[in-house]
């Protein structure tokens, strides 16, 4: 099976986010940045059903240099290779672009792929599109938010969270699907594994080596305005004896809130 | 014309669909253009009439015998066969799970951009933009349109449904032909527990529990609070779900869910930033610590320094007397 991961450098979830108002952008500096956390369990789904079936796991990430960093991380959990598609273009909101750059590099430099893994969405844009319109430009089934993925042969199912349930979904490869948390619990590198990792030369990809032109992939979303969400007042702290303490949340819950 | 996708699960109208509906016709009227709807499935006519209280004009069916499975090549080549036809200005989806499995497809058919997960709508000069908020909600973003149709979800449970009005729109039907190998992954069947809770997203009360809990048999005495508590469900820390106290489907936060009900309760949660992102939007917060010092405070409308073993016991009490009352 030739599985293809898709991944994204994030900051890491307990990152305060600042905002350049001059810019509207986040600020970057000070930020620790991480593999997205969904894309770890895309990473670690591939590995699995690697060593289960063989084959081959190749990693891409568009992005800029920095991420070189966590396609290293994947090749110390085991991936097979990694790629970096270079684009220095900042954060743009806007999934169907980087959809566009995502089933053209696959087009033009890996049309022989099986399985194409994302996360179920990036922490941080938290659009969860691209992998449907990566899917959609391909012509291939999706499933997304998945916690259960099963391959025989070129045939799937999956499990997929939805309100309160799961959706059962069989498709046939080569597919698109999004990793959900609880999927798998992600392996951590190996000493062997970073050292190995640390001598590899990742290739980087341009977006000429794809034939892709910036005019193909304007965004069409603009960000007009980036700001911050507006602060919340802490209200009133008691501290009481319990039948006490109980009784007055019930109280304002019902008389102020008016909730019930 | 804007135009807004009426979600059947099982059945069943989903509200936040009706909820999108709303808020399309307050656009709609802002933009001096009508908001109309579209449903698609098998079978799925008789519920069409659902979506005219909301002001829809028209109330479009996408019937297809294949289409009795929800997949989202399948309802995307609907709605693209629909939408190519009656040309909306604007698509609105509710941001549910099936809102954001198939609006990306659907945009990605027409080749337009899509804004997801969006918290506010405006009309600005004679066009639609949208509030969104990112990092979950650690800032906000507003995005403008520059490719038509427009097109976005919007998050569950934040967009008042309109006052139900007279009906004056129409159901139309539309015959759509679907060829067999469009159904891409149908979802062949849903899997739900016995007595299965509602989900933390579509709940007007969140009963949450954190580290504090300190293990999984306590979780059944927020259990005990939601079976009390009308239209509430259960929450918890990425600390709880991570311990493997209970199910990663519960998990509030940046790597969980983001909610935004009338009501949060965290109990034994301390506050940590990637919690606070997926639940400050919530209209009231109460929370219980043991710790004055824990930022949960800082958010909380209300907060008890206390124990929460001590306190749940005598919460009940309180609930089934205001109850019975």
């Amino acid at each position: 099976m030739n599985i293809f991961v898709f991944v994204k450098r994030i900051p890491d979830t307990e990152s305060k986010i600042r905002i350049n108002h001059e810019t509207g952008t986040i600020v970057e500096e000070g930020l620790n940045f991480v593999l997205n956390p969904y894309d770890e369990y895309a990473v670690e789904e591939a590995l699995r059903l690697r060593e289960a079936a063989g084959g081959k796991v190749t990693i891409l990430s568009v992005g800029a240099e920095e991420s070189l960093v966590i396609l290293k991380k994947c090749l110390a959990m085991g991936a097979d290779e990694a790629f970096l598609l270079k684009d220095n273009t900042p954060e743009t909101y806007d999934g169907l672009r980087m959809a566009k750059i995502i089933a053209r590099a696959l087009e033009k430099r890996f049309p022989d792929y099986s399985l194409l893994l994302f996360g179920k969405q990036s922490v941080g844009n938290d659009n969860a599109q691209v992998p449907s319109m990566v899917a959609e430009l391909l012509g291939l089934p999706q499933v997304n938010v998945v916690t259960k993925l099963e391959i025989k042969g070129t045939k799937g199912t999956a499990h997929r969270e939805i309100e309160g349930a799961l959706e059962k979904a069989s498709f046939s490869l080569p597919a698109v699907i999004s990793a959900q948390k609880g999927l798998n619990e992600p392996r951590y590198e190996t000493l062997k594994g970073i050292m190995m990792a640390k001598k590899r030369e990742i290739p980087i990809l341009s977006f000429d080596d794809l034939d892709l032109k910036e005019e193909e992939i304007v965004p069409l979303l603009e960000v007009a305005k980036m700001e911050s969400p507006p602060p919340r007042q802490a209200g009133k702290v008691i501290e009481e004896e319990p039948e006490e303490a109980a009784k007055r949340m019930v109280e304002y819950l019902h008389n102020e809130a008016k909730i019930i | 014309m804007i135009l807004v996708f009426i979600e059947v699960r099982e059945g069943k109208v989903k509200k936040s669909s009706l909820e999108a509906l709303s808020e399309g016709k307050r656009r709609a009227d802002d933009l001096n253009t009508e908001a109309n709807a579209v449903l698609v499935g098998h079978n799925v006519e008789s519920l069409a009439s659902e979506a005219l209280p909301y002001g829809a004009s028209k109330v479009y069916v996408v019937e297809n015998s294949l289409l009795s499975h929800y997949s989202a090549a399948g309802f995307s080549q609907a709605l693209f066969s629909l939408v190519e036809e009656i040309k909306p200005e604007v698509i609105l989806f509710s941001a549910s799970s099936m809102g954001k499995d198939l609006a990306p497809r659907l945009a990605a058919k027409l080749g337009v951009s899509l804004a997801s997960d969006c918290t506010r709508t405006v009309a600005k000069d004679g066009k639609l933009e949208v509030v969104r908020p990112i990092f979950a909600g650690k800032a906000f973003i507003t995005l403008s349109f520059k490719a038509s149709p427009i097109m976005a979800t919007l998050r569950p449970n934040v967009f008042p449904l309109g006052e139900p009005g007279e009906k004056n729109g129409e159901v139309v039907r539309k015959e759509v032909v679907i060829p067999e190998d469009q159904i891409k992954a149908p979802a062949l069947e849903i899997l739900r527990e016995e007595g299965a809770e509602i989900d933390v997203t579509e709940a007007e009360i969140v009963v949450s529990g954190g580290r504090g809990m300190k293990g999984p048999e306590n979780f059944d005495l927020l259990r005990d609070l939601v079976s009390l508590l009308p239209h509430s469900a259960l929450g918890a820390s990425r600390s709880a779900v991570d311990a493997g106290w209970i199910d990663h489907q519960h998990q509030v936060g940046q790597t969980g869910k983001t909610v935004s009900p009338n009501l949060y309760i965290a109990f034994g949660i301390s506050g940590a930033i990637q919690h606070l992102a997926g639940m400050s939007s919530s209209k009231f917060i109460v929370a219980v610590n043991k710790d004055s010092e824990a930022s949960i405070f800082k958010v909380a409308d209300f907060g008890v320094v206390g124990d929460l073993f001590q306190v749940i016991p005598y919460l009940k009490e309180e609930l089934k007397k205001l109850a019975s009352e």
